[in-house]
């Protein structure tokens, strides 16, 4: 059995939100997605299916409403809103990302949705929140990005280029929100049989995702700045992506920091017989006869101590500049360093690793009688399996086969 | 107001920002979570416990910001696993959770003897949700991981960033982040089938799953097109190409370091953004439609560069908006938390109380419930701050007993 076998979603087709609707319904939830006539936007997004434009053949229309019934409804229309009560009136949830007026002039807000539904659990995703005038202003995720502050702490350490965004990084946040919120929403109506409206912003949900660059503001005043693909920070620190010989890039994230990952640095060093090239090896081997932790607070300030610590940089480095990407990353962690092989979104999808995970998801496309592989789970709930239940609708491809059962 | 998670019990191991930020989450909707942490290392397996930002020239394990920030409103024990005493008591504690979390390396918990089938022993119905980087099954599951790592593996990194440049990636751990998101949803999907077929479930959350799966069209393009994102050209990600816009971007403005995002989502912010700028290379006839313009984005790119670059953030940002046409400026830290309406208005920023650290300001949760609305009040637990109240409450433990096992070294 599904998690959320049995429980209705209704989700009025919108980008910010469409993450949402395909956690939910790759979970087991009869989600259906309401559309305007003529569809939504998102359908004419690109890539499409052998490149050929189309309503249905938009791969970022496939990817984000899996599992899902569609609808069209033209809630302009009396007789629409009438069907779409209808349909509130068997709904669990409704999930909407619509501008902060529009269901209140159409009599569809949250005060008149309970007279059919009184338990309706009602998520509300604005740019701003639905107290905020400016949620009212045009936006696209890079908009509320730059609003939220991510893009400061992202880019080059040289300050002439810009900063830069994520891809779909704030929807994707604020689809997150909007399911913990709506599943946080379904346990306490488990419970209490009693639904509420929550009114997620997606700005809020970007601002509280910056790690250190908020709460070092927070807390002690202190302003990061942004580096080369490292974390930001108030004081320089040294790089951690690495070019290998290959020409990829690895991420060597933490750097050694305790006296057996420096020793077994310095034994791999050995191995592949590059201690000769660096003088510094002498400190890897200081390093690994430490007694007891090291204070990292000494880093910069007492000279052995940095010393160690930029032989473990340079020992790395200079082993990147020898090896492929890949093997720097796999010999890296074989000797217990954490260390990232920055792929390609392909390579790491190719990648046995995620094969192995059952990453690979075969979903049969009836209408064009191909097998398409989507990407998998992101949480195995063995006794609750995710699953990609079905395609991503067609325009009104379920009109008859839900208004039959309701 | 009641709270939507009162009556759930999470036995918690979490640490660090991808296992502590979910069961933040529970705790501001009133679960009680009790956090476990070894006395003889000081909880530091937490790297975070004792690390900066600090409020003023104090130092010590209990006051680190970074920790307060993700553990607020949770209870803290400690427990020294390396004596039977102890294993006994985490026994009970089980026994009488919801849940068990964790975000060790693969097998940390087994070996101390409570992996899930002893979880299971103890509590049949019992939900083990636990949080690494490569999961507990794959070639990789010995790996370590961070979130960067976690960026780096999943294709993340690699599609943030310029052409012709290094992976830009996060200047923070977005995947922390998102795995204790992802985290918080396994935990309630879990309740939620338990409430229904009273099972409970061991959930193998893998954060290089959830990273890799947010690349989703770029995978099928792969896999339907064959056409991969390491090609010329890309990554380009302050760009659009689902849907393509253009002019859309990230543009210097006048001062240091100051910029700002712009984006045409269709003619009519073009021409709106055209009558604001009114400058001759706008009437060029290489951007008259959207075609044009994605064609010839660089030179497009370059002539708005020009105009903003001459421009304060007040004075683009006001004639753009209103215009019409979707803007904003990159915030930083200090303008978006203490001067922007919009983060205070929305109660962003609570402040709660910590034992030693005194009043401080947290990332609040971006959602407002209408019946079960969060709190976060109390600041993270100091070490065994809550030694007595759990024994004693929980567990039935004599203040005899609790001095014990304080001189024993249990606690």
């Amino acid at each position: 059995m599904t998690a959320l076998n049995g429980l209705r979603v209704i989700e009025l087709a919108s980008e910010p939100i469409a993450l949402a609707g395909k956690l939910l319904a790759d979970m087991g939830a009869d989600v259906i997605l309401v559309e305007p006539p003529g569809g939504d936007a998102c359908r004419n997004y690109p890539p499409f299916l052998d490149d050929q434009p189309g309503e249905d053949r938009s791969l970022f229309w496939w990817h984000y409403h899996t599992s899902k019934r569609g609808v069209v409804i033209d809630l302009d229309e009396p007789s629409g809103r009438d069907r779409f009560r209808a349909l509130i009136a068997t709904a669990d949830v409704l999930l909407e990302a619509q501008p902060r007026a529009r269901l209140a002039a159409l009599q569809l807000d949250y005060d008149n949705l309970v007279a059919h539904r009184v338990d309706l659990i009602h998520v509300a995703v604005t740019p701003f929140g639905r107290s905020d005038e400016k949620s009212d202003l045009p936006v696209t995720d890079l908009i509320v990005t730059a609003a939220a502050g991510p893009p400061w702490s992202c880019g080059y350490d040289d300050h002439s280029l810009p900063p830069i965004r994520g891809p779909h990084q704030a929807y994707h946040t604020a689809s997150h929100f909007a399911v913990m919120s709506a599943l946080t929403a379904i346990v306490h109506h488990g419970i209490t049989g009693v639904g509420q409206f929550i009114d997620v912003s997606m700005h809020a949900a970007s601002n509280v995702t910056t790690e250190a660059a908020s709460y070092s503001w927070l807390v002690a005043g202190l302003t990061v700045q942004r580096q080369t693909g490292r974390h930001a920070s108030v004081t320089p620190s040294g790089e951690t992506q690495k070019l290998c010989a290959d020409g990829r890039y690895a991420n060597t994230g933490v750097p050694p920091r305790f006296p057996a990952e420096f020793a077994r640095l310095d034994t791999w060093l050995k191995q592949l017989e590059l201690d000769t090239e660096l003088p510094e090896a002498v400190f890897l081997e200081m390093g690994a006869n430490w007694e007891g932790p090291f204070d990292l607070a000494k880093i910069g300030t007492d000279d052995t101590i940095t010393a160690i610590f930029s032989a473990g940089r340079d020992a790395l480095k200079l082993i990147a500049s020898r090896l492929p990407a890949q093997e720097f990353f796999v010999g890296c962690q074989s000797v217990g360093l954490a260390v990232g092989v920055v792929n390609s979104p392909e390579e790491a999808f190719e990648d046995e690793h995620f094969k192995a995970r059952g990453f690979h998801v075969e979903v049969y496309h009836d209408d064009i009688d191909r097998t398409i592989t989507y990407p998998g789970a992101p949480y195995q709930l063995p006794a609750s399996p995710w699953q990609i239940s079905r395609r991503a609708p067609k325009l009104g491809e379920h009109d008859a086969e839900v208004w039959a059962e309701l | 107001m009641p709270a939507a998670l009162s009556s759930f019990r999470i036995c918690d191991f979490t640490g660090q920002l991808a296992g502590a930020g979910a069961t933040k989450w529970l705790a501001a909707f009133g679960a009680e979570v009790i956090r476990i942490e070894d006395p003889v290392r000081q909880g530091r397996w937490d790297i975070l416990r004792g690390i900066g930002p600090f409020v003023d020239e104090r130092r010590g394990i209990n006051l680190g910001g970074a920790f307060n920030n993700h553990n607020t409103n949770k209870l803290g024990i400690t427990l020294n696993l390396r004596t039977e005493r102890a294993k006994e008591i985490l026994a009970e504690i089980v026994k009488q959770s919801d849940v068990v979390t964790e975000n060790f390396a693969k097998g940390v918990l087994e070996r101390w003897g409570f992996g899930y089938e002893r979880l299971r022993d103890i509590k049949p119905d019992i939900i083990y949700v636990s949080n690494c980087g490569f999961g507990h099954v794959g070639p990789y599951s010995d790996f370590k991981a961070w979130g960067p790592i976690v960026q780096a593996v999943s294709g993340l990194t690699f599609a943030s960033g310029l052409p012709d440049q290094p992976p830009a990636g996060w200047g923070y751990s977005y995947m922390d982040h998102t795995g204790g998101y992802y985290m918080v949803m396994a935990i309630l999907l879990a309740l939620i089938h338990r409430r229904k077929t009273g099972e409970g479930q061991w959930v193998d959350l893998a954060t290089t799953d959830g990273a890799l799966g947010l690349n989703g069209p770029s995978l099928l393009d792969w896999t339907v097109n064959g056409r991969p994102s390491r090609r010329d050209g890309q990554p380009h990600s302050n760009r659009s190409q689902m849907p393509p816009m253009a002019p859309h971007g990230i543009y210097p403005l006048a001062g240091d370091d100051n910029w700002i995002a712009v984006a045409c989502r269709h003619e009519d912010d073009w021409r709106a953004l055209v009558g604001v700028v009114n400058e001759a290379w706008c009437s060029d006839p290489s951007f008259a439609d959207l075609e044009s313009r994605l064609d010839a984005q660089d030179a497009l790119d370059e002539g708005l560069s020009t105009w903003t670059a001459q421009r304060s953030k007040v004075d683009v940002q006001n004639a753009l908006q209103a215009a019409g046409v979707p803007v904003a400026a990159v915030l930083m830290p200090e303008e978006r938390i203490d001067l922007d309406p919009s983060t205070a208005d929305f109660g962003l920023w609570p402040t709660v109380q910590h034992t030693e650290i005194g009043a401080v300001r947290v990332d609040g949760l971006p959602a407002h419930f209408s019946a079960t609305e969060w709190r976060i009040d109390r600041g993270a637990p100091c070490i065994g701050e809550h030694n007595e109240e759990v024994l004693t409450n929980l567990l039935g433990l004599g203040a005899d007993e609790i001095a014990d096992l304080r001189s024993d070294g249990v606690i």
